[in-house]
């Protein structure tokens, strides 16, 4: 029964307020994941995105204290009959600063490090390292210290360490606000890779859709502790783009385009989430 | 010469037989030059310490920076000389410059050619150090752990001192003006924000810890392991030889200066 | 503008004195930076570093304002003066009396700002003022920026944020490995498939769109949203027009 719930999340009527905070962080959150989706959560800064996040694998409450009311099952599982550690096996996290997230002297090591604590032999600890490294690829940094890395390599290694530890979800926080362009958009095809060919449940949390929108098949919108948008990401932009862009969400250029197009009732069709489908649909217009 | 000296105490990565030789015999062997050069003050014996490590430094590759951190030690040895040159006998002079000097020299030797890994490692199977780290902190490998992080952190936290320093030297602040108090009342701006900065990377550390399972319920497996090599034995058991046999001389024999 | 390493930080270092040219000179205003301190030179070049945890140390924001201008040796009377202002300014007055440590990510970045702001410094340079802000910051920003720069400041943006630099389209300057590639406007710039290629960027969303509706007679170095609506509407309505016609 476990098997077929792998990588799914439910909550319902979860919520949510931080020790010492007059106002909840969450407030009557329902979402059910399915296993393998790859979602994208955004929202204005503090609407709880993060917040939600933590209490996927158990820093809040554990690291974050405060009150949690309502469930949440992670694998089938409520997180509230699970300390970190043993979450941490289900869902992987990586954090928005590349450089503080590793902690050990090389990147072998680092990778070693989830799995070093799982109580395995030494040769599945080898197996798995060897694995995540490859998947991540950072083979070729093995042996060099976090602080000589790049950011985007610093990010896959947090990536590899992740994976080692052979997660059902992984969960990233904003993981390109510190990477360039190019590396960001390598960093999310690999996640969105590695998804596909593992079945992981990915989810994203990030203010500029154009990096992710092409990956994520699912967006969830939140403000001010709560789900305020859940759906597919065409479906999503289509119909709720005024409301978003008061929410100060950072929308993909095309899609504003299309709908100011749309406003003045030159073109009526769906909006697009990526340049190439707008490319099709403009040119398919301009011909005819 | 304030910073330099600390370049001789730093490690440098390579790959010879001396680098391979496990931690903790090297410790031993550490130990044991120590304890004679402790124990008595001949000049021949000194000497003769002090070039037994010279084979060590040419074959582990660190005998170039090993000079340098003589030479920068040449200010404090030469106290140490002139002091006892006035307060005793010549060759006394001699002999306690050339401990100093040994001793500088051996652990030197130790940090170039031990990387902080492998130092860990052998601090994480020191019985007394697990058994103090499930006191204080709770768990065996606390203390060895945090040694690595500590030395994982000291690259990060130079740059960011770096960066502090630039920052608030753009906002105008001098730091080498006024008198002795003005000058350690401009360090505020520049300590405050490095504290902060630490406190807080501490915490995304811990945080990122936690969500990759530490510590476990079952304890933690390494995947690397210190194994000791017949190489290894043999420089145990010489040193601990040449220890034995050193505090059975001085509770035997007066061994003179010169 | 360049990937990670290409020397933008370190040439903005260049100019405040942080860091001195190995060959070759900088000046600013015409003097040339060996020949000043960095408390001279930051008169007139203020920098906001990235992250704003390595500024703050005050036990208030005003006080943290404060700190450049008496080091800069203002009068007492005027410090107070040019710090309300800049709290106004950026929306901060409320938390004047607040310690800048208890503020979130994007308050403690707009401290920042303001206690470079708050000396005026005729040449203003931003490091990558747009990390981890969300699209509502980023727009205060963007609008901020346009507002100094039309009181006659310059400012200079590190960033890689191509689509925030799409918005503003100033002159953009483009580095790779230690050196100048290109100088030019940004929608020249970031519409050159090889320029973006050689600096480890993107093409802006729009860029990419018309780089890829050459065919209809569009210019590809199109970066801005509404450009690119004027563009297509032209187009488009003369389509409806001919349709409309041939039926």
């Amino acid at each position: 029964m476990a098997e077929t719930q792998a990588g799914t999340i439910a909550a319902k009527d979860l919520g949510f307020q931080y020790a010492g905070s007059t106002s909840k962080a969450l407030d009557n959150i329902n979402i059910v994941i399915g296993q393998g989706e790859f979602l994208l959560l955004t929202g204005p800064s503090g609407c709880g995105k993060t917040t939600l996040c933590r209490c996927l694998n158990g820093l809040i409450p554990n690291f974050h204290p405060g009150e949690m009311s309502g469930e949440l099952l992670v694998d089938g599982v409520s997180v509230n009959d699970e300390t970190t550690s043993e979450l941490s096996r289900k869902v992987g996290y990586v954090f928005q600063n590349p450089e503080n997230q590793l902690f050990a002297l090389t990147v072998e090591k680092d990778v070693a490090f989830g799995p070093e604590n799982l109580g395995l032999t030494r040769q599945e600890i080898r197996d798995r390292v060897d694995w995540a490294m490859e998947a991540a690829g950072t083979v070729a940094l093995k042996d060099l210290a976090p602080y000589e890395l790049s950011g985007g390599q610093q990010q896959r290694v947090a990536l590899a360490g992740v994976l080692a530890m052979k997660p059902s979800v992984i969960v990233l926080d904003e993981p390109t606000s510190f990477l360039d362009p190019r590396t960001a958009e390598e960093v999310m095809g690999a996640v969105d890779n590695l998804r596909r060919e593992n079945g992981i449940t990915v989810i994203v949390v990030e203010h500029r859709l154009d990096l992710v929108g092409r990956f994520a098949e699912r967006i969830v919108v939140m403000d001010h502790g709560r789900i305020v948008a859940d759906g597919r990401v065409e479906d999503v932009l289509d119909a709720e783009f005024d409301r978003l862009s008061g929410l100060g969400i950072g929308l993909p250029k095309v899609s504003l385009l299309w709908s100011m197009l749309r406003r003045d009732g030159l073109v009526s069709e769906r909006l697009p989430t990526h340049v190439e489908s707008a490319v099709k649909m403009l040119s398919e217009r301009l011909r005819n | 010469m304030s910073l330099r000296v600390l370049n001789g105490f730093k490690f440098s990565s390579l790959k010879t037989p001396v680098h391979r030789l496990d931690p903790r015999a090297k410790f031993m062997l550490v130990i044991g030059i120590i304890v004679p050069s402790l124990l008595f003050t001949n000049i021949y014996l000194l000497v003769g310490l002090l070039l037994v490590q010279v084979p060590l430094l040419l074959v582990g590759r660190v005998a170039r920076r090993w000079v340098q951190s003589l030479r920068a030690g040449v200010f404090l040895s030469a106290l140490i000389f002139v002091v006892n040159f006035f307060t005793g006998p010549l060759a006394n002079a001699v002999a306690l410059t050339l401990r100093f000097l040994l001793l500088m020299t051996t652990f030197s030797f130790f940090f170039m050619t031990t990387s902080p890994d492998d130092l860990g490692l052998a601090i994480d199977k020191v019985g007394f150090i697990r058994w103090l780290s499930r006191r204080w902190l709770g768990y065996p490998n606390a203390l060895s752990f945090t040694f690595t992080t500590a030395v994982r952190l000291v690259p990060t936290m130079a740059v960011d001192a770096q960066t502090v320093v630039d920052a608030q030297r753009s906002r105008g602040l001098e730091l080498d003006k006024g008198n002795l108090l003005k000058r350690v009342r401009n360090y505020i701006p520049i300590l405050i924000p490095l504290l902060l900065i630490a406190i807080r990377r501490s915490l995304e550390l811990a945080e990122a810890l936690e969500a990759r399972g530490f510590p476990g319920k079952e304890g933690r497996t390494s995947l690397f392991e210190l194994r000791f090599k017949p190489v290894d034995y043999l420089l145990l058991g010489i040193s601990l030889a040449g220890i034995v046999l050193s505090f059975w001389v001085f509770f035997h024999y007066r061994v003179p200066t010169i | 503008m360049g990937e990670n390493g290409a020397g933008k930080t370190t040439l903005a270092k260049q100019l405040n004195g942080l860091l001195r040219p190995s060959l070759g000179k900088v000046t600013v205003d015409g003097d040339d930076t060996t020949k000043k301190s960095v408390a001279q030179l930051s008169r007139k070049v203020g920098i906001v570093f990235q992250n704003p945890d390595h500024l703050l140390f005050s036990e208030t924001v005003r006080e943290e304002v404060g700190f450049a201008l008496k080091n800069f040796g203002f009068e007492p009377g005027v410090v107070v003066k040019q710090v309300e202002r800049t709290l106004e300014a950026l929306d901060l007055a409320h938390y004047a009396e607040t310690s800048p440590f208890l503020l979130s990510g994007g308050e403690r970045k707009r401290v920042a700002l303001a206690a470079v702001l708050a000396w005026e410094p005729d040449y203003l340079i931003l490091d990558e003022p747009t990390i981890g802000q969300d699209y509502q910051q980023k727009e205060r920003l963007r609008n901020f920026i346009l507002q100094l720069n039309s009181q006659g400041k310059a400012v200079v943006m590190v960033t890689h944020d191509v689509e925030f630099v799409a918005e503003c389209n100033p002159k953009v300057v483009l580095m790779s490995k230690g050196r100048i590639v290109a100088q030019g406007q940004a929608d020249e710039i970031l519409s050159d498939d090889g320029l973006i290629e050689k600096a480890s960027l993107v093409k802006p969303q729009m860029a990419k769109l018309f780089s890829q509706l050459g065919e209809f007679g569009f210019p590809r170095d199109v970066v801005d949203v509404h450009r690119a609506k004027m563009l297509l509407e032209q187009k488009l309505s003369e389509a409806k027009v001919s349709v409309a016609q041939s039926s």
